[in-house]
């Protein structure tokens, strides 16, 4: 069943959109959309570490990626640069760093737009197993450290003085994030891994009342637009990221008619 | 646990320094069982730093604080909610404790705010929204009350029956409570012991050996006087407009 590329794609699609859903809810409520940008472009250092070495792109990137979230926090601590600074810093740094590398390596062909914007084609059936697996990890731990990360969210000294340790939390949160890039880096390419999380988010904000319907709806969106996004790949022969993005663009658009609707019911 | 059972949160020579600028330093108060504990004093003198050190949420404190209860329930004394967030007072409710069904509506009657249950916490009132806040907190059953002027913004009557609710939850409840409040008659009729506070402990006891003192006095001026007789004695100190300590 899994011979054919198509459907190899269209269950890495799938189980990338339950991951995304939850995590990306998170990324809308904590304002993280540029720290995963960050991590995500810090991805191709991941990649060009895992033909050197010949290790799994996924782990590669996950190591990658967590090494920089640690930098970036370290920053943070030391530095009176604004966050927004320190982020623009280490994207950018990073995928500089990472092209100059690929440079170097001339004995190896890279695929750049492919890194850059996924390929449904380059799906294996390994990366199925580590998709589907690393996602059922991801979303394990993310539920239990849900109630105090969603409190700290929410406020964060009311989290500390109940006693939910929200430092932890966010911590392991990080290293959450860096794995869901890592997952979905081959899928979406990791110019539109932060995409993938805000979009369907964003979304399902717009017709949620509370954060578990958000968190469902968000999960729903991903799915579509993966597999509006996948066959319109197919049919029209694009990148399979631009592709899945664009597909949540128009679940979005579609969304904002909710808004209209309860905003004329105010009324 | 700790050697007095009824203790609850116990701080020594507490202080907390932000960008070299003292917030409050040496205070020592201690919070037991089935007791109020309330902080008075002017703006900036401290109240909620000293509570914000009670419940750890400042980590570099000079002196040391004991807590020997995880069930704490807080009502801060500003909340900034981010309306990215969709969430229901229910969901609110839900915040920090899993609590039963039974419990939250119980909270929120005993709050006056039952009808607001599936309302949306971005469209409530300031005082609608203290109340929910005073309902989670008192939801869980808590050990350990820290309610930093829990009634603000809510209207008189309310005022009264919210500070009855209180003293009524802390003789039910068992629990020991730390308030801060800038409604002195409350203060000195339900209050077990008082810590007036201007940087540092000016003084404390009970809410008549404060309402004797001469500082308090100073600080809080007629209203406070005409609230209990007056009782003359002497003062090794007076503060400045800054809060400065000059010795006399």
């Amino acid at each position: 069943m899994f011979d054919d590329f198509f459907i190899r794609a269209l269950f890495a699609g799938i189980g990338i959109a339950f991951v995304t859903g939850p995590l990306g809810c998170f990324v809308v409520w904590r304002r993280l959309s540029y720290f995963g940008d960050t991590l995500a472009h810090s991805a191709l250092l991941g990649v060009t570490m895992a033909y050197t070495l010949d290790l799994n792109i996924a782990i590669s990137v996950f190591l990658i990626s967590s090494v920089i979230a640690l930098i970036l926090i370290q920053l943070q601590k030391k530095t009176n640069l604004p966050g927004d600074a320190l982020l623009g810093l280490l994207a950018h740094s990073s995928l500089a760093v990472g092209l100059v590398v690929i440079g170097f390596l001339t004995f190896i062909r890279f695929d750049i737009m492919g890194l850059l914007f996924g390929d449904i084609l380059a799906v294996t059936t390994d990366d199925l197993l580590i998709i589907w697996t690393g996602g059922a990890v991801i979303l394990l731990v993310l539920k239990l450290i849900w109630k105090p990360l969603f409190a700290s969210t929410v406020n964060y000294e009311l989290a500390e003085a109940e006693g939910l340790n929200p430092d932890r939390a966010k911590a392991i949160f990080t290293i959450l994030m860096a794995a869901v890039i890592a997952i979905s880096i081959k899928m979406v390419g990791l110019l539109l891994i932060t995409g993938m999380l805000i979009i369907p988010a964003a979304m399902a904000r717009n017709i949620s009342d509370s954060p578990q319907k958000m968190v469902i709806f968000s999960i729903i969106g991903g799915l579509l637009s993966v597999v509006l996004g996948l066959y319109s790949s197919l049919e029209f022969n694009t990148s399979s990221g631009p592709s899945i993005i664009a597909a949540s663009l128009v679940l979005f658009i579609l969304s904002l008619f909710k808004i209209k609707q309860s905003i004329k019911l105010k009324n | 646990m700790s050697s007095e059972n009824s203790t609850l949160v116990k701080l020594n020579n507490a202080g907390f320094k932000q960008n070299d600028k003292w917030l409050v330093e040496g205070v020592s108060l201690t919070v037991e069982k089935g007791k109020i504990v309330t902080l008075i004093g002017p703006n900036g003198s401290g109240k909620s730093t000293t509570a914000k050190i009670a419940l750890g949420i400042y980590k570099n404190i000079e002196g040391s604080v004991e807590k020997y209860t995880n069930k704490v329930g807080y009502v801060p004394q500003k909340i900034s909610i981010d309306w990215t967030l969709p969430l229901r007072v229910y969901d609110f409710m839900l915040l920090t404790e899993n609590i039963k069904d039974e419990a939250i509506e119980e909270a929120l009657t005993l709050t006056g705010v039952i009808h607001l249950k599936n309302k949306n916490l971005g469209n409530l009132s300031g005082g609608e929204f203290q109340r929910v806040l005073i309902a989670r907190a008192i939801s869980k059953k808590p050990e350990l009350l820290v309610l930093d002027e829990p009634v603000q913004g809510v209207d008189y009557t309310g005022e009264i029956a919210l500070y009855e609710l209180i003293k009524r939850i802390s003789d039910t409840l068992n629990c020991g409570i730390l308030l801060i409040s800038h409604d002195l008659h409350t203060v000195m009729t339900a209050t077990d012991h008082v810590v007036c506070l201007n940087g540092h402990v000016c003084c404390s006891g009970s809410p008549m050996d404060v309402a004797k003192n001469n500082e308090y006095k100073t600080l809080f001026g007629e209203q406070a006087s005409q609230i209990l007789s007056v009782y003359e004695h002497k003062h090794d100190h007076v503060h400045s407009d800054e809060g400065e300590i000059k010795k006399n």
